[in-house]
């Protein structure tokens, strides 16, 4: 401190940066060109990019549970089966709309995560890990008890309720890209918003350290529990998405831990955990893995377990975390800076 | 509900009680690192099933009995155990949770995948002869089989074992104190990389003891290792975590379970269903007698370790 300092000095808390506003502009065109593939690209594409949407938005509610909230769950397999049986079941037994249904689904998973929250919430750490997993091994086994739905072999949708969706299959084709986009930009914002607000603050205080940020005044239960229970309500909806994409479901794929849980923790891991540019990342080396190493069975899967291994031992920020830190950039600006007003006469630091 | 009076309850009971001390097994090796290191191991499971494919090669190629294979797998898993801790785990472990757990988790995908390329999807099976399908009769005319007989007797002497070991030596006293506080520990002299890795070398030399009599009970294939690790997991939790006997006390209230849901649970679901009786009752009622023990007593039946 010098003289200088006993001036009263002006600061702002700046949130936006202008590599920030960049990115925004960028991902504004970027998202433009997405919205219309429709018109000129090839149906595989927008396959790929509508699966690419949906893990982004799981990978990105996975690293706000386990990166933020410190909750490692394994079992997110539990909502995105629920959501799929629940749209199921809503438009096979009540004739409901399937776009309705994936709303109602969402809030269905919502509504049963919050029991589950209270017995799982009695495990700690990597034990918390386990006990979300076995929720989702009996869900998947309850399921395949109800010969209503199914059974353990599965069912499928039935030609009308595809058709309510939209009557020929260009236009579903074209509805369901568009619903995977919208769905995946939603979470985001979402995340986004939430990230910015002040649970945002308290979650970013938790992550960096659970007892300071109690100490502080966090109530750390209830943030964990409201960000539980808002993961659960967003992949319920997505499961019922991407089980209306498939349409048809078996407690296989419903609960696979693979398809919705190992895939996404590697992507989180190796793209950066803990900030909402490290899934993105990952979700881009995933898939360009995948395609890649497509002719070599399980070795993608192998190959992304030793560079996830490494990752976590070499450099725990993952791949974001090299490139964000070196050059200081925040697409996603989460964080507040304090920034001293033109006006004081020192550097703003 | 006249079938309830045709159901063995005692066969119920000792065949539940049996394939416990089987779970117990299971359980040493996750009570062990999570009791000294604090390290949740979610490759356990898979671990367990590599130790029965490495018996296996060992079977094929020596032609020798499953169980004298025992005498190979398991100083073999020991250094596989001290070797993986050293140099790999130990670099996972700190104040924050995520590493150790992402890591294991990663290498039961590897572990998995490896397998499935190597091997193929089949399921395997150890062939220990005459004494698979050999019983004994009880007074009472219960008959009881040889094989889960065994491996009940194997967990018990195995605790035992662990106990001595844990209690009674000097390098049990060292677990003990690093267990307690690491820091503290190492300040006395203890060297706590060469001590972790130790006891993952102990951990994985009972998985392979466990893995050695499950593959002779058990089929099993690449993905049979996660149900595993949650079996190993319940076991832990109902007992009461850092818990020795606990663990056995879990896993056989995890195998009763188990045992009533095949026998009891299931039959009496169908009947007011009307479904056809499904195998998997017998898993299911484990895992819901599991969540009923989490939900009334958290911290399982006898807790030790304070996390």
């Amino acid at each position: 401190m010098n003289g200088t300092a006993a001036r009263a000095l002006q600061f702002s808390v700046e949130r936006s940066t202008p590599v920030s506003r960049i990115c925004a502009v960028i991902a504004a065109l970027g998202l433009t060109a997405l919205v219309s593939l429709p018109y000129w690209g090839e149906t595989g594409t927008m396959r790929l990019i509508a699966e690419m949407a949906y893990f982004l938005a799981l990978a990105q509610l996975w690293n706000l549970l386990a990166g933020y909230a410190g909750l490692v769950s394994v079992g997110q397999q539990v909502y995105v089966g629920t959501g799929g049986y629940f749209l199921f079941a809503l438009c096979d037994w009540y004739g409901v709309h399937p776009l309705l249904a994936i709303l109602i689904a969402g809030v269905a998973a919502a509504v049963i995560s919050l029991p589950m929250a209270l017995v799982v919430f009695r495990l700690r750490g990597a034990y918390f890990a386990v006990g979300t997993w076995v929720v989702a091994e009996i869900a998947q086994l309850f399921f395949a008890q109800l010969p209503q739905l199914g059974g353990g072999s599965g069912y499928s949708l039935t030609p009308e309720i595809v058709r309510a969706v939209a009557p020929e299959r260009a236009a579903r084709e074209m509805l369901m890209y568009w619903m995977a986009l919208a769905i995946a930009v939603a979470v985001i914002a979402f995340v986004y918003i939430l990230l910015r607000s002040r649970h945002g603050l308290a979650l970013t205080a938790i992550r960096d350290s659970e007892v300071a940020s109690e100490s502080l005044g966090v109530d750390t239960y209830r943030t964990k529990l409201l960000i539980y229970v808002v993961t659960a309500f967003c992949t319920g909806l997505l499961g019922a998405f991407i089980f209306l994409q498939k349409l048809r479901i078996s407690p296989e794929a419903a609960f696979s831990i693979n398809d919705w849980t190992v895939v996404v923790i590697f992507m989180v891991v190796i793209g950066g955990i803990g900030t909402m540019e490290g899934p993105i990342i990952g979700l881009l080396i995933y898939f360009a893995m995948r395609e890649l190493l497509a002719d070599y069975g399980s070795w993608y899967l192998i190959l992304l377990g030793i560079v996830a291994v490494a990752v976590m031992l070499g450099a725990r920020e993952g791949v974001w975390g090299l490139i964000g830190k070196r050059f200081d950039l925040h697409p996603f600006p989460v964080r507040r800076r304090l920034i001293q007003r033109p006006g004081g006469d020192e550097k703003p630091g | 509900m006249n079938w309830l009076t045709d159901v063995d309850w005692a066969g119920v009971l000792i065949q539940g009680t049996l394939i416990g001390g089987l779970y117990a097994l299971f359980a040493i090796g996750l009570s062990l690192a999570f009791g000294i290191m604090r390290l949740v191991n979610i490759a356990h499971g898979d671990f367990i099933v590599l130790c029965a494919y490495v018996a296996m090669i060992v079977v094929n190629a020596s032609g020798m009995h499953p169980l004298v294979s025992i005498a190979v797998v398991v100083p073999l898993m020991f250094v596989l155990g001290y070797v993986l801790q050293r140099g790999l785990l130990n670099f996972t472990l700190g104040p924050s949770i995520l590493p150790p757990l992402l890591v294991t988790f990663g290498l039961s995908v590897i572990i998995q995948n490896v397998l499935l390329e190597v091997f193929g999807a089949d399921t395997r099976r150890l062939n220990a002869g005459a004494m698979e399908t050999a019983s004994i009769t009880l007074p009472g005319d219960v008959t009881v089989g040889v094989f889960p007989l065994l491996i009940f007797v194997v967990a018990l002497v195995s605790l035992g074992a662990l106990q001595y070991l844990l209690y009674r030596t000097r390098l049990g006293r060292a677990f003990r104190a690093t267990s307690d506080d690491a820091d503290t520990a190492e300040l006395m002299g203890i060297d706590n990389r060469h001590l972790y890795s130790l006891a993952m070398g102990i951990a994985l030399a009972f998985t392979a003891l466990a893995a050695v009599l499950f593959s002779v009970r058990t089929s099993f294939d690449p993905a049979s290792g996660p149900i595993n690790l949650i079996f190993a997991f319940e076991a832990v939790i109902i007992g009461g975590l850092g818990s020795l006997w606990g663990t056995l006390v879990g896993g056989i209230i995890l195998g009763v379970s188990q045992s009533l849901g095949s026998s009891v649970v299931g039959p009496l679901v169908s009947l007011l269903i009307g479904n056809p009786v499904s195998a998997q009752w017998q898993i299911l009622t484990g895992h819901i007698a599991f969540m009923i023990i989490l939900i009334v007593k958290p911290d399982g039946l006898f807790p030790r370790i304070r996390d």
